[in-house]
């Protein structure tokens, strides 16, 4: 819901680019040495945990188990055989996790943002009674937290109202991933309506009238013109909801019934973190592997990413 | 399930939703009259509001329902499960742990990324020094928590250690401590992983208010004397007020929720449950619904109106 904070940083920014700010002035006055270091602690505590992650998980698992990871600017050694292991091995075969977090992933994004752009589209341009309430309610529903819906929502997956076919359970359709899929669309689908909404208003309504006019469709307006200019919108939000079902446990715990077969890396990791005589071998390059897609992701989409972040962060 | 299986079915989801979206599209454009207006309306709405109502709406109040009832959900046993949780000492103790998250995590996380935003501001390498703190924010809270198992692991104090905090101490001279362990103080170092995950977030937020203070408020008052920390005190703070309040609220919700964090460092263990961890044990543990529904319903009532505050302030931040 923070879009706009990022907006007028990036204009003020341009306006007094070669002024310093108050922050700057505070900053001088607090002599500049002593900030700079302070930065640079902040800064080196905030990375140190991440890189002893990445040097152990290429350290040999002798090393690992028997040596602190510091110990490798002194004691380097290198190996790939903790990957190997964990992506290949036969009681870890994080390979097949990282599938499952692919397969589930990719629809629960997909699904919830074409429906919200629809229903944000329905509430920003098109006429019909009940309107403004029903806009009301569904931004409500934000204010919903999962938890609250997860024993009804699985009851109703297994004994589903209307004759509808079951989802979850022994003889669930596709291997049990419908219960997750629809459970991450449905928790996305307030905000992103909400979002999208917002952005969709902003376009100037003479452009709709006029295709109306010339006797265009809403399908028509909708693909042909709000979809182009919806595009960064639904891309800052994508990303953001892309990151919240890859590093999402709860929902996968909960509706994938625990059940190895269709649960994604966050739950097997959590897993193998909570055996006994931890495997830091294993764990160290494990969570590397679940890492890896995100932190691509931020590298590579930053300025979307810090926008849906923000834009997102009340979910869940 | 094989893996090609596995993106079969992927393939069929997909495709059966396309497919379904293109019929409704496509019966909706035949109505394209006026006239026709509801028909699309109901068209483009109807799939994303009966999601909404069966997924949301009418779970929530069904959940607010079964926490009157017992943990079969077989008879109504008025507030008993609310006094469960306010009088049984196991809950009270996670209602006070619930309570330390909420009210350090916010406070924390924030300071720590207002005082970072105004170090980092304007220097040569602020894209760069933002990134770092920024990261954690991308991972997961279980990679996250993997993360910080490497920081606190415990060997004893005569052992070679391979956690960082205790190699710290025994370089200190001092012996070796159980971080995770040590009741109450574990509560606190899990806190810190989450202090350690959200204070990218109010960097990120806070440094974007600050570059929009206006110049005039800043140079009127460096003309009149204003310098340093009083310029901090004064101008800096007062003016990205809107925005600190956002980043607390923000900050408080997601860490009433905190549930990942826990059940992979402790499982809970050792005093450490919240109630987002606890919901989740009473409902898909223990399977007593009662308890589960009225933790649950907790969560939603301590929420609600922090939620609700948090919008109201982001839509004054954004009218302005």
């Amino acid at each position: 819901m923070t879009t706009t904070p990022t907006v007028p940083a990036a204009t003020a920014k341009k306006r007094r680019a070669a002024k310093p700010g108050p922050a700057s002035e505070a900053k001088a006055k607090l002599s500049s040495p002593w900030a700079s270091l302070a930065a640079v602690v902040i800064a080196v505590l905030w990375t140190i945990p991440t890189l002893g992650l990445l040097i152990s998980s290429f350290r040999p698992e002798a090393d690992v188990k028997n040596s602190g990871w510091w110990t490798w600017f002194t004691n380097p050694s290198f190996t790939l055989s903790n990957y190997d292991a964990v992506l290949n091995g036969s009681n870890t075969k994080l390979s097949t996790y990282f599938v499952n977090t692919i397969v589930i992933t990719i629809p629960s994004v997909i699904i919830p943002i074409t429906l919200a752009t629809l229903a944000a589209y329905a509430f920003a341009w098109m006429k019909f009674p009940g309107r403004d309430t029903l806009f009301v309610a569904v931004f409500a529903m934000q204010i919903v937290p999962i938890q609250v819906t997860m024993i009804p929502l699985l009851r109703l997956y297994v004994n589903p109202p209307f004759g509808l076919p079951q989802l979850a359970g022994a003889n669930a359709p596709g291997g049990g991933f419908y219960t997750i899929w629809l459970s991450h669309s449905i928790f996305a689908l307030p905000l992103a309506i909400y979002l999208l909404h917002n952005f969709m208003s902003q376009i100037p309504g003479e452009l709709i009238e006029s295709a109306r006019v010339d006797g265009a469709g809403h399908v028509q307006i909708f693909t042909r013109i709000m979809l182009p200019l919806m595009t960064p919108a639904i891309a800052a939000f994508g990303i953001f909801q892309f990151l919240w079902v890859w590093n999402d446990l709860l929902v996968a715990l909960v509706f994938g019934g625990g059940s190895l077969d269709v649960s994604p890396l966050t739950v097997r990791l959590a897993e193998l973190s909570g055996t006994r005589d931890s495997e830091w071998h294993l764990l160290s390059a494990g969570a590397f592997v679940s890492l890896i897609v995100p932190l691509i992701v931020f590298l590579s989409l930053q300025r979307y990413f810090v926008r849906g972040l923000l834009a997102g962060s009340v979910k869940g | 399930m094989s893996t090609p299986d596995k993106f079969l079915q992927l393939v069929i989801v997909v495709a059966l939703f396309v497919g379904v979206m293109v019929l409704i599209l496509t019966l909706a454009q035949l109505a394209r009259t006026k006239r026709g207006e509801l028909l699309q309306s109901a068209a483009f709405l109807l799939p994303a509001v009966l999601m909404i109502a069966m997924g949301l709406l009418y779970p929530a109040l069904r959940t607010v329902y079964l926490s009157f009832r017992n943990a079969g959900s077989t008879a109504f046993i008025g507030f008993d499960n609310y006094q469960t949780i306010f009088t049984n000492s196991d809950q009270l103790n996670i209602l006070r742990n619930t309570a330390l998250w909420v009210i350090l995590t916010p406070v924390l996380a924030t300071g720590i990324g207002l005082v970072y935003a105004i170090l980092i501001d304007r220097s040569r390498f602020e894209k760069f020094a933002k990134a770092l703190i920024f990261l954690p924010m991308a991972l997961s809270l279980v990679g996250a928590s993997l993360i910080w198992k490497f920081v606190y692991d415990y060997r004893d104090s005569t052992q070679t250690q391979i956690g960082l905090l205790n190699e710290i101490l025994k370089v200190l001279g001092l012996d070796t401590y159980r971080f995770l362990l040590t009741e109450p103080w574990n509560n606190l170092f899990l806190i810190v992983i989450m202090i350690w995950v959200q204070a990218g977030f109010a960097m990120t937020v806070l440094s974007a208010a600050i570059k929009a203070i206006p110049d005039d408020i800043v140079e009127a008052a460096r003309l009149d004397g204003v310098g340093g920390m009083k310029m901090f005190r004064f101008i800096t703070v007062p003016s990205i007020r809107p925005s600190l309040i956002v980043v607390v609220t923000t900050i408080s919700i997601t860490t009433l929720k905190v549930f990942d964090i826990v059940r992979t460092s402790t499982g809970g263990n050792f005093n450490t449950s919240v109630l987002a961890y606890e919901f989740y044990v009473q409902s898909f543990r223990s399977f007593n619904f009662g308890l589960g529904a009225a933790l649950g319903t907790l969560i939603f009532v301590l929420v609600m109106p922090i939620v609700i505050y948090n919008v109201r302030q982001m839509r004054k931040l954004e009218a302005r």
